[in-house]
């Protein structure tokens, strides 16, 4: 399956992405930058990490008003598989692709260390090479992931199975809400989440719990 | 010539721009007028320690800067080092001390672009990034402000940037009181084929201003760095620069692109000094004059005058020479990541640096005077007086051995930096094999298979004061050892010489010292230094630091699956002591820290057996003989002990049975050349064996097992409470 990797100015992820995306799937993912109003036909389309527009004004919210949003936007209604990691899903949220918002980590401070997730559904594109409650670990690497949304919202989500993610208790290191992680659009295919497993995919990062995730959305058969 | 001189050059302006009145003298006899304010500005910018290096060059020149991998010694942006296969890796170290204590998450944060962009000016993408910290003592009212800006400074633009920090140091004492040392190291990784220098070549061509704009912030910065602090440090502030992370993240994505192009002819970045200091540097080292049009430097403010745009550090801007045919292609690259892009001026064949501003003539000055032929000083200096020998038996046992161990591994020198190091981002560009909490950090070659490099930055200052040519070889030798430790083959190292005020003698006496056993060190290890920095005048009223020579050193592994860790040990290993029995106790962390003591001198560094050692445990690691591996320093064996298991979370049963001496020296000695191995029980013999036919020193000292570390009836302390005692303190600290 194919896949492409959004690059904006200030993202600096870009590269971790390409290098995942490339090993998971044996295929180099097509680059889309920030001024491009089409995308290429692909299955799964990533926006990585970083710190797009230097996160000025507020995380993600110059990257949702770039001109290749509306190209994104496009291809989710379709149902393009979306992946946001980090300030990707900053970005998400700021594009309204994902509810809620992410605020500053409750420490104030930025925070760069591995935690535990519990997958919470297993039952999406992005996680069926997990089993539902797995505890998988993951690095995380940010300063505002900090997630929060009204309580209707979140009874919406909780509802629909929405929340993919959760910091295992006790490793939650940045105050969000219901320990939330990640969280998927009502259709299933937009997901957003703080961690990175593009960073814990091989034997050189000490372990491959992140792998599943993209091997998930390309459909790669597991080694 | 119609140069305006509306500012009357007065000896108070003399002085406070930093010029002595020698130098004065000497302006006066170089251009045989009175300078411009300009020219003035430009002098003082030229001529200051930081750029200059006028008091410790006469002794730089002595180290060894070659080696049969060295590539690009000292004088460039960063020293180039050959690691096989065409790659190179690019590095310095440089210090940022001053301003972060006038404003430290600027200070810092601008400190940590500076070394990034010296290393991509190179053609360089950084791969690794460490700080080496030194604050005042922890009760002192004004630490905790600093550290915490500091550590969000180097944090926020390195995480921004994107750039991974595998290691450094943090350090308390009062003698940082009022002059904290913020020390920057990055390392880059190019093609030997694709290296850019600073030298112009070529008449007539194009001069080009890329990245951000120029604006007020930082004038005059590389003066206040050259000067002593005071009450009136407050004023200070606006002397320091203000960072851009994202703009810095733009500007190594386009330069990198351009120097593909094969457009650019030199490149040189605007640090200390701005535009004074790049566009002199790239004319003297290329035999040119630079000609300077102001009206065509993008400002972001109004009515700047020459005086400021041309000692405004403003960061993350950049000066080339490019190809003339090439101009649109550059230009385009740099509209595409926003960037300023501006012809600013012309290389010349009269050796003169001239600017122009709003069509006037505001400075017009021989180009090789202010840059490479700036003063040089042969300072007085004095050698620090030997201290007289401290045996074990004049030193205090202590009272609990346990309780020892536990003061020392929660003390806030001896506590995990954890919380400082989680606020870096360890693991992005997905190449770290070793993040910080290890002898070195480590990471991966991109695009080759086994390939990775260490890195470590090493200093023991208080062994500088009591001794400084020991100080300097063991500042040397720890960097080595560190890298040593993993496996990795030590290549090379930058050096950030940090020292007091050098027109004292006794300051002097330091910085020579220093640099000549940093020298022998080297020499005996064949461990070149390729690039540096100096920063002096590290004093508040009256008061120096301690003196100061950060080592930050790059080595090599060829296969990385076979590199050694702190905390690798299994169950039944054995473990293994390489080098001598421990005896020294003078300036060690046992003195200082339980016995409140800092007298006696340093350990002596026997760089044969530093080297011998050393090329042991690296064949053991190579071979795969060894599960981890971690050097002996501060707080010595015990602290050895206690740090991998700490790592493991494993515990340890010790013997000191086959070793002489007094139990507390065995233990807490910081006797030199030292490491700990664990290595399987059956293999356990023959390293002993290997040993003892390589003439290594060696020690069984037990095994790896249970959940305690115990060493014969002196310690016997839970694992989890070595963990609880060494990770509290910092939290605690900055809670």
């Amino acid at each position: 399956m194919k896949s492409a990797v959004v690059q904006l100015p200030g993202l600096n992820r870009d590269r971790d992405m390409i290098d995942a995306l490339t090993k998971i799937s044996g295929q180099a993912p097509v680059t889309v930058w920030q001024t491009e109003t089409e995308i290429p036909d692909v299955d799964l389309i990533v926006i990585p990490g970083g710190f797009s527009y230097g996160d000025y004004l507020r995380c993600g919210a110059i990257a949702a008003r770039m001109p290749v949003m509306q190209a994104i936007r496009d291809k989710a209604e379709k149902g393009v598989k979306v992946l946001g990691v980090c300030n990707g899903f900053q970005i998400l949220v700021e594009a309204g692709l994902l509810p809620g918002a992410l605020m500053r980590n409750t420490s104030l401070r930025f925070v760069s260390k591995e935690v535990m997730l519990e997958v919470v559904n297993a039952d999406t594109h992005f996680t069926r090479t997990y089993e539902k409650g797995q505890l998988i670990r993951c690095p995380v690497a940010h300063h505002d992931g900090n997630y929060f949304v009204d309580d209707a919202t979140l009874a919406a989500l909780e509802d629909g199975n929405q929340v993919v993610f959760r910091y295992a208790a006790g490793t939650n290191p940045n105050g969000s809400l219901g320990d939330i992680a990640g969280v998927i659009n009502a259709h299933g295919n937009v997901l957003g989440m703080m961690p990175h497993p593009e960073n814990l995919i091989e034997a050189a990062h000490g372990g491959n719990d992140g792998r599943g995730i993209f091997a998930s959305a390309l459909e790669v058969i597991a080694a | 010539m119609t140069i305006p001189n509306s500012i009357a050059i007065t000896p108070e302006l003399v002085a406070s721009h930093g010029l002595k009145p020698d130098e004065y003298q000497r302006i006066l006899d170089l251009i045989g007028r009175e300078p411009t304010f300009t020219e003035l500005g430009i002098f003082s910018a030229m001529w200051n320690e930081h750029c200059s290096y006028k008091s410790s060059k006469k002794w730089l020149r002595t180290l060894p800067t070659k080696g049969p991998r060295v590539i690009q010694g000292p004088g460039e942006n960063a020293g180039v080092v050959d690691i096989d296969d065409g790659d190179v890796v690019v590095f310095k170290m440089e210090s940022h001390n001053h301003p972060s204590y006038i404003e430290p998450y600027q200070g810092a944060a601008t400190g940590v672009g500076g070394i990034l962009r010296d290393v991509f000016t190179m053609g360089a993408r950084p791969i690794a990034a460490m700080n080496a910290l030194r604050f005042g003592a922890p009760d002192h009212p004004k630490t905790r402000h600093l550290v915490s800006g500091v550590v969000a400074g180097v944090g926020g633009y390195g995480n921004s940037f994107g750039v991974p920090t595998v290691g450094g140091e943090v350090e308390f004492d009062e003698r940082y009181n009022g002059n904290i040392l913020v020390n920057a190291f990055a390392a880059g990784l190019a093609k030997s084929d694709g290296i850019f220098l600073s030298e112009a070549k070529g008449v007539g061509l194009p001069v080009v201003y890329l990245g951000a704009k120029t604006g007020r912030d930082g004038v005059g910065g590389a003066t206040m760095a050259s000067a002593e602090f005071d009450e009136t440090i407050e004023e200070k502030r606006p002397t320091v620069q203000v960072g851009d992370p994202f703009t810095e993240k733009c500007l190594l994505e386009a330069c990198l692109e351009l120097m593909k192009t094969g457009a650019v002819i030199a490149i040189q970045d605007m640090g200390a000094a701005g535009l004074t200091c790049s566009a002199v540097e790239m004319g003297a080292k290329g035999g040119l004059g630079i000609e300077l049009d102001l009206d065509s430097v993008p400002v972001r403010e109004d009515r700047m005058t020459a005086y400021e745009m041309m000692l405004s550090e403003s960061q993350e801007r950049m000066l080339m020479v490019l190809k003339p045919e090439k101009e649109e292609e550059a230009k385009a690259i740099f509209v595409k990541w926003g960037l300023d892009f501006a012809i600013v001026g012309k290389t010349t064949d009269d050796l003169r640096f001239r600017v122009l501003h709003q069509g006037v003539e505001v400075a017009n000055l021989p180009i090789k005077e202010l840059g490479d032929e700036a003063p040089e000083y042969d300072r007085p200096w004095k050698a620090s007086e030997a201290r007289p020998a401290l045996p074990a038996s004049e030193v205090a046992e202590p009272d609990d051995y346990n309780a020892a161990l536990l003061q020392l591994i929660g003390s806030p020198n001896q506590s995990s930096r954890r919380w400082v190091w989680e606020q870096y981002d360890t693991f992005i560009q997905g190449n770290s094999l070793q993040r910080p909490g290890g002898d070195a950090g480590v990471v991966r070659v991109d695009g080759h298979p086994t390939k990775a490099l260490a890195f470590s930055s090493d200093v023991t200052p208080r062994y500088v004061e009591a001794d400084p040519v020991e100080g300097g070889k063991q500042a040397v030798a720890e960097c080595w050892r560190n890298i040593t430790a993993t496996g990795a083959e030590p290549l090379a190292a930058t050096d950030n010489l940090n020292f007091g005020n050098p027109e004292k003698p006794e300051i002097m006496g330091q910085l020579v010292g220093a640099i000549q056993g940093i020298g022998e060190a080297c020499r005996a290890l064949d461990f070149p230094i390729v690039s540096g920095n100096v920063s002096l005048y590290n004093e508040t009223n009256g008061v120096a630091i301690l003196p100061t020579p950060t080592i930050a050193g790059v080595g090599l592994l060829p296969d990385w699956s076979k590199m050694a860790r702190i905390g690798g040990m299994q169950d039944g290993d054995v473990l293994i002591m390489i080098g001598g029995d421990g005896t020294h106790l003078g300036s060690s962390i046992y003195l200082r820290d339980v016995l409140n003591s800092t007298e006696g001198p340093a350990p002596f560094v026997e760089l044969a057996a530093e080297r011998q050692n050393g090329d042991f445990v690296r064949g053991l690691i190579r071979n795969d003989q060894v599960t981890a591996c971690h050097d002996i320093s501060d707080g010595g064996l015990a602290l050895a002990l206690a740090e991998m298991a700490m790592s493991a979370t494993k515990g340890m049963s010790v013997s000191l049975v086959d070793q002489r001496g007094a139990t507390h020296a065995l233990l807490f000695g910081e006797d030199q050349a030292r490491y700990i191995v664990a290595v399987p029980s059956d293999l356990a013999n023959f390293i002993g064996a290997g040993a003892e036919s390589a003439g290594v020193p060696f020690r069984r000292l037990g095994t790896v097992g249970g959940d305690r570390l115990v060493v014969d009836g002196v310690i016997d302390v839970a694992i989890v409470d070595l963990v609880n005692a060494n990770e509290s303190w910092f939290p605690a600290f900055m809670a």
